[in-house]
């Protein structure tokens, strides 16, 4: 075995998608493989094949809504686009997307460790989900043709529709297995696995996201998982929880339903937050402001957000009392993520910044999360969301929470670990002009379906009055900018997997062990009893400046302070 | 950071404990639905419940509360007194005790469905709602728990088959430690169903 001081450069001949032999890993070697970065790149193919699925239905769905009398499809073909559009953002694309690639690919080095708790666990995890997306999508095709109930499968009429509801649910209950079994697998990780020194208060950020979210998808994930369930019973044997007739309640299968359904956006935007956390300080060159505020914030907001489900439901015929708290829930539900805003712009105060691309999308994200949130305060008073409810008002608002949070959040941890994982760069410039088109575009659409929504446009409608017929059309023409937005910055970045330069091992001054590991990492992140070894917290710069020299991390400890790398150091490089 | 056996034990008992926490959410959601419809209608479920068999239920508890010992004997066995072969004994035992459970079960709905009392029955639609409710009930969370029971047999049949072939042991038992763990989770959903659904009267 080579000595630690030549490892570095013994496992750069070994990247992760090579195996160890140093032949390229196959397709069937990524089918079979449980290490954790290849595991994310099973997911991150996945999730972005049907990402762009889900995008083409919504590019569909528009152009029906060019027109008052469009023709373009008819009501029942809209019905099931947009329950369709929602079972795959929601189900998987959202929620599974940053913690399944970017917790499995990164996660692990994070933390210090080699792996997660059960590697098998996780590779089966992915085969859960493929054969859930499978079934969930084979309800396009078989039987009496696509879901038309809207993603929240409401009864009564999830009851009785002749469509291929069962299929669809089943899809969704394996969907939530592999969900679970995910968080699962992160809380024993985070738990178990971090290297020496590694206390949780040393954490980077986007572990704590991670690790807030994996809770929530532990224990939230089991009630859509019963719910589904019931829908199932009640359709085959009739038992009567959720029928008026046999004495059963429709309103219960709401509470139910969005009991899980609420904490899931937290699933969704948790992890984004907590990438956006290990950005800020990064591109300012400066610690986090509020370090522990925003962990607890995380919790807070898990925690919190189990309470408020039932703001879905002010008009449902639930009782003004209920209403009310619900309502007084929502609105603390709002402070740790405000929380949030402030400490990241306050990290920035004198900080040394510089705006790549990373950073352009976290700006986006703390904008557009902004608007979003300031909507949702819109409909969590009670008083105008009588005036928003099922409108698209409603839709405007989850489209900048879910897309231009969690969407954005996504983005800038592709344009941030993309050197890392792929060992290539892409054309910065190139990929600021699409992110320019993407945020043009994204307001265009999405503002004016606040308006739109305010002005009483109900959503999931395929056809509308005519008064509204110009907003319309400006909000399909936005779509179009913003879905060129989103083929440019994909384009680069496959242009630049393909033909990129090759990248340093630090391009942004990042502080956390990610950095310490070559671009592209080893199969094999540290050696089995040689962990690195965490002596400071995540976000330590030592004022430099942002590139440092090629080769600093990776020549010992010494070295660390003269060349201003990052200050965390992983005891493999020295011989022991 | 070697791994070593006993590190991988307490995180396999930590991940086992998290998987159990959420099927125990799984049947909280049921028992979620029980709670409210028998506060909306308690003479209707005190009503059902005269129909149910209080000797069957009362059997099937006992049955299972003596699976329960056997499962636990099995893993004693094992960690504390190193007698693999009284293990596979008792983990035989334990999965025969769940076979006559799921066998007293088949006759009790058998009696039920010859009563015409099961969903979409004509018999129990011309029940009161509170009682088409509580069979409802009665028939998906004693079905969901029959249906873990026999995940349970399949759980401990492959852990007395590593035992066998001696994979499990004395040094190395978490697999059958969760296993038994898993199956004392089936046990305990049943003590919280056969109260309140057969002892309600």
């Amino acid at each position: 075995m080579a000595s630690h001081a030549e490892s570095a450069g013994h496992h750069a001949e070994h990247p992760w998608y090579m195996n160890a032999d140093g032949t390229r890993a196959r397709l069937k070697d990524f089918l079979t493989s449980t290490n954790h970065k290849r595991v994310g790149i099973l997911y991150g193919s996945a999730i972005l094949t049907f990402f762009t699925v889900a995008v083409i239905l919504g590019v569909l769905m528009r152009i029906q809504m060019l027109s008052p009398d469009s023709k373009f499809m008819t009501g029942q073909t809209y019905n099931a686009m947009f329950t369709l559009h929602g079972i795959i953002m929601i189900f998987m694309v959202v929620i599974p997307g940053i913690p399944t690639v970017f917790g499995n690919f990164f996660m692990p080095i994070l933390i210090g460790g080699n792996d997660v708790s059960f590697p098998r666990l996780n590779l089966f995890s992915w085969y859960l989900y493929m054969l859930g997306a499978l079934v969930a999508l084979s309800s396009l095709v078989f039987g009496s043709g696509p879901v038309d109930t809207g993603w929240t499968f409401y009864v009564p009429y999830s009851l009785s529709s002749t469509v291929n509801a069962p299929l669809a649910v089943t899809g969704v209950f394996l969907l939530g297995m592999s969900s679970m079994v995910t968080g699962l697998n992160f809380v024993t990780t985070v738990h178990q696995h971090r290297a020496p020194g590694m206390t949780f208060g040393r954490l980077p950020l986007s572990v704590w996201g991670i690790y807030s979210t994996a809770w929530i998808q532990v224990l939230a994930t089991p009630i859509i998982g019963i719910t589904l369930l019931l829908i199932m019973v009640e359709r085959i044997f009739g038992i009567g929880v959720f029928d008026a007739s046999k004495g059963g309640d429709p309103i219960l299968y709401q509470h139910l339903f969005w009991i899980y359904s609420h904490p899931a956006v937290y699933i969704m935007i948790l992890p984004a937050m907590g990438i956006i956390s290990d950005l800020f300080p990064v591109f300012s060159q400066k610690n986090i402001w509020g370090y522990k505020t925003i962990a607890f914030s995380s919790l807070a907001i898990a925690s919190v957000g189990s309470l408020v489900w039932a703001h879905h439901m002010y008009v449902s015929g639930q009782s003004d009392t209920a209403s009310i708290l619900f309502s007084f829930l929502t609105f603390l539900v709002a402070v740790p993520s405000a929380i949030k805003i402030f400490n990241w712009v306050a990290t920035m105060y004198k900080g040394s910044v510089k705006v790549d691309p990373p950073f352009l999308y976290a700006l986006g994200f703390v904008a557009l999360f902004s608007i979003g949130g300031l909507t949702g305060l819109v409909l969590g008073a009670l008083s105008t969301d009588v005036h928003t409810h099922d409108t698209y008002f409603v839709v405007g608002h989850f489209h900048y929470v879910i897309f231009g949070g969690m969407g954005f959040g996504l983005f800038a941890a592709i344009h941030y670990w993309f050197p890392k994982m792929f060992g290539r760069t892409y054309n910065h410039k190139f990929a600021t002009v699409a992110f320019i088109v993407l945020f043009v575009g994204f307001n265009v659409f999405y503002m004016t379906l606040l308006i739109l929504g305010w002005a009483g446009m109900p959503r999931r409608y395929y056809s509308y009055l005519p008064k509204y017929t110009d907003l319309q059309v400006i909000a399909t023409v936005g779509s179009w900018i913003m879905v060129s937005g989103l083929a440019m910055m994909a384009g680069n970045l496959v242009y630049g997997a393909l033909r990129g330069k090759k990248a340093t091992q630090n391009p942004w001054g990042g502080a956390t062990l990610e950095w310490t590991l070559s671009s592209p990492p080893p199969l094999e992140n540290w050696e089995e009893d040689h962990p690195p070894t965490i002596t400071q917290g995540p976000y330590v710069f030592n004022g430099n400046g942002k590139h440092p020299a090629p080769g600093n991390g990776s020549s010992g400890e010494g070295a660390a302070a003269a060349t201003g790398s990052p200050a965390r150091r992983g005891s493999q490089k020295k011989g022991h | 950071m070697e791994m070593t056996v006993r590190d991988r034990k307490v995180f396999s008992r930590v991940g086992m404990w998290l998987f159990i926490l959420s099927e125990i959410l799984i049947f909280g959601g049921l028992f979620l639905l029980y709670s409210m419809y028998r506060a909306k209608h308690p003479a209707d479920f005190h009503a059902g419940s005269m129909e149910l068999s209080r000797f069957d239920g009362t059997l099937n508890t006992i049955v299972l509360l003596t699976s329960s010992l056997t499962a636990a004997l099995a893993v004693y066995s094992m960690q504390e007194l190193d007698k693999w072969k009284h293990t596979a004994w008792y983990l035989a035992a334990t999965i025969a005790c769940g076979f006559t459970f799921l066998v007293v079960k088949t006759f009790e709905w058998g009696a039920k469905f010859e009563h015409g009392l099961y969903p979409r029955a004509a018999v129990l639609d011309a029940r009161p709602h509170g009682e088409i409710l509580y069979f409802g009930l009665y028939f998906t969370m004693t079905g969901l728990h029959a249906f873990h029971v026999i995940i349970g047999m399949v759980v401990l049949a492959f852990v007395l088959n590593f035992v066998v072939r001696r994979k499990i042991t004395h040094e190395r038992n978490a697999i059958l430690e969760n296993g038994v763990l898993y199956w004392h989770l089936v046990d305990v959903i049943w003590i919280f169903l056969f109260p309140l659904f057969y002892l309600i009267s």
